[in-house]
């Protein structure tokens, strides 16, 4: 029997994975071949989905992109034996793309069946909480701190320290949520890692629970991600059958339940605050702080709120142990990101590296340029809300502080590049016009702001009183960074100002400075 | 409760449609929950292909809740409609990773090509079109979701040949 392992990851699926692993089996059912189909997570190697892998006694080797018509040429030429193919990568392992990252969260993801325990436990599964169990809730909160792991969500808050205040607010009744309503654009790794790696997250809910003393937790996922929805519950039914959640957990005295909630297609539920709005069933408006979630969150108790990303680091620390984690990285950005390559890039994905590499480097070597083969001219890091970095930037080192530094930042990990075709002020507008779009309302320098923004870029594109006009908008990028009550309307500012910065010409096109 | 399309074709779901008494027996289904609201609205919606304004004051009654909240929260979400949707549903992805791609092609073809402005049903209920700000398929862009399906890498033509392929008649949309 050989194994032969095609993604179920959605973005997999969405460039023909289903087709090619039916083709698959109908094929090897018309030889005779003895196949298993295994559907795994993806590597994260995108553009090569759908990647096929074969399993051989030397290692699993790639085929990528395939398509369905492909199928039968790939078993003629022998590619369950691992035999050379011109869509062939020979063993997986060794693509130098993947083999130079440090993959530590996504370690299992592609590698196994997301929804198998023999493989999770075979993959170093259970053993943080494992861990976890033999410590005290604040040795844990210790452990987490020492480590150096910061909240990867886009605030970089130290998730340790989140987690001792949860651990010493009064109260009996405490919450974990995982914020996985991971709405910026060119952001999927949360998504992949639920779709490829669900116990992973159920395992460190339980930790995080013990850690902060809370017996129950949600995860808040995006309604616009219903494969990872789905792998998620049938990881949570699978789990509650194993008795790693439940009235005791692995056989301990701790009890925790785990639920999954849904989204519907409200951007700003991915703000702590206005999340846990939704999950008490409300509009998702931003909550003023204080008091912090951590002190009064869900239902009024004490709430350790972890994006996907965050959770997945403390399973490293826990398992690895937090000097391990800590030797990851540079000055006050400990441990790994995982970086997503989105747009225009010809080879976009999920690259897991230490902090310190710079986003030239992470262009050049991960990405390798422009999917159009155009030259690159602007790079959004952070999603909608982050600023757009001219190449004159690429020297920069990705870690929280030095791109903060310069007015940017690097979020959620997002890397969104465009070519030298791109209009800067229609991306400056867009900035504007999906904060207008998706402002809970609340505040005024948000509701309102969002909106004469995209007034003004509108006037100083149509050269009306440009200059004027442009030293109104600085103005209102000030009161919005300054008089917003969450992220939303205060970062909205970050990519109008970098276009303003470094990509004035755009907007002034009306006066000839640009074709 | 949904009936499955076939598996080869990407057709809309079928709805069951809404009376007062189906929406109670969706409601009385589901276990009971804190904060239940947008859970019962979302399992209306799957019902019903969306949340019928009749609803608002049945979910009020059953939840305990006041009709403003109910409706509060129902005019929020995006994905919660109260219309019924068309027989086919396209989505179409308008972050910054699909516009960097091609996506705003793709937007202008789908609005000119199925005749109806974003967030609108054709008058004869053949085609809904929506944007949808990042389906979290940013390395193989341009995207949209078909009638739920998302497919990567989509351009114009690529789009014309999905809509066609979901609907029923097989009859361009």
């Amino acid at each position: 029997m050989t194994t032969v392992y095609v993604p179920r990851d959605s973005s997999a699926r969405s460039v023909g994975a289903d087709e090619v692993a039916a083709a698959i089996k109908q094929e090897a059912a018309r030889r005779s071949a003895a196949v298993e189909v295994v559907r795994n997570g993806s590597r994260g190697l995108m553009w090569l989905e759908p990647l096929v892998e074969v399993a051989t006694a030397q290692g699993r080797v790639a085929y990528g992109p395939v398509t369905p018509d492909d199928v039968a040429g790939l078993f003629g030429a022998g590619f369950l034996e691992g035999a050379v193919h011109e869509l062939g990568h020979g063993f997986t392992d060794r693509i130098p793309w993947l083999a130079e990252q440090d993959r530590l969260t996504f370690s299992r993801v592609g590698v196994v069946d997301p929804l198998s325990t023999p493989d999770y436990q075979t993959h170093g599964g259970l053993s943080a909480l494992e861990r976890a169990l033999t410590m005290t809730p604040r040795q844990i909160c210790d452990e987490v701190t020492e480590s150096g792991l910061r909240g990867r969500g886009g605030a970089g808050f130290p998730t340790g320290v989140k987690w001792r205040t949860v651990l010493d607010a009064p109260g009996t009744e405490k919450f974990v949520v995982c914020n996985a309503d991971e709405g910026d654009s060119g952001t999927f790794a949360d998504r992949m890692l639920m779709e490829g790696d669900p116990f992973m997250l159920i395992e460190a809910m339980v930790i995080a629970g013990i850690a902060v003393g809370a017996r129950e937790g949600m995860i808040y996922i995006r309604s616009e991600y219903p494969d990872a929805v789905a792998t998620m519950r049938a990881a949570i039914r699978t789990a509650y059958q194993a008795g790693w959640l439940g009235p005791r957990v692995l056989g301990s005295d701790h009890q925790f339940d785990l639920e999954i909630r849904v989204g519907a297609g409200a951007y700003i539920c991915g703000e702590e605050t206005a999340m846990l709005e939704s999950l008490e069933g409300k509009r998702g408006m931003v909550r003023a702080k204080p008091p912090l979630p951590a002190i009064e969150g869900l239902f009024g108790k004490p709430t350790a709120i972890n994006n996907v990303l965050s959770l997945a680091s403390v399973l490293v620390v826990l398992a690895r142990g937090s000097g391990f984690y800590r030797d990851f990285g540079v000055g006050r950005s400990r441990g790994t990101q995982v970086f997503q390559l989105a747009g225009n890039v010809a080879r976009g994905g999920i690259v897991e590296t230490a902090f310190g590499m710079t986003l030239g480097e992470m262009l050049e070597k991960f990405a390798g340029g422009s999917a159009s083969g155009r030259p690159i001219r602007a790079v959004q890091v952070g999603g909608p809300l982050g600023a757009y970095l001219a190449p004159a930037q690429f020297d920069l080192p990705l870690d929280y502080e030095a791109f903060a530094q310069v007015g940017a930042m690097v979020g959620h990990g997002g890397i969104v590049v465009f070519d030298d075709t791109v209009d800067m002020a229609a991306q400056a507008r867009f900035a504007m016009e999906f904060c207008a779009a998706e402002s809970c309302g609340k505040c005024t320098p948000c509701r309102v702001g969002a909106v004469r923004g995209v007034e003004l870029i509108d006037r100083i594109v149509a050269g009306e009183n440009a200059d004027a006009n442009v030293a109104l908008l600085e103005d209102l990028c000030e009161l919005m960074t300054d008089g917003s009550l969450c992220a939303m309307g205060g970062l909205t500012p970050l990519p109008v100002r970098s276009v303003l910065l470094h990509f004035s010409e755009d907007l002034h096109r009306s006066k000839g400075a640009r074709p | 409760m949904t009936v499955k399309p076939p598996a080869d074709r990407d057709l809309a779901p079928r709805y069951v449609p809404w009376s007062e008494e189906a929406a109670l027996a969706v409601m009385r289904a589901l276990p009971a929950l804190r904060g239940p609201l947008l859970p019962v609205l979302h399992a209306l919606q799957e019902s019903f292909g969306y949340v019928d304004p009749k609803a608002v004051a049945l979910v009020a009654h059953e939840l305990n809740l006041s009709r403003a909240d109910v409706h509060g929260v129902l005019t929020f979400y995006s994905d919660l409609r109260t219309s019924p949707p068309g027989e086919v549903r396209v989505q179409v992805c308008r972050g910054e990773a699909c516009q960097s791609v091609g996506g705003h092609a793709l937007a202008e073809h789908a609005v000119s090509s199925l005749s109806v402005g974003f967030g609108e049903t054709a008058a004869d209920g053949s085609v809904t079109l929506e944007e949808v700000f990042c389906l979290g398929n940013c390395a193989v862009g341009p995207t949209v979701r078909v009638n739920g399906r998302l497919h990567g890498r989509v351009h114009a033509a690529g789009l014309d040949r999905l809509i066609r392929d979901s609907t029923p008649s097989g009859e361009p949309a």
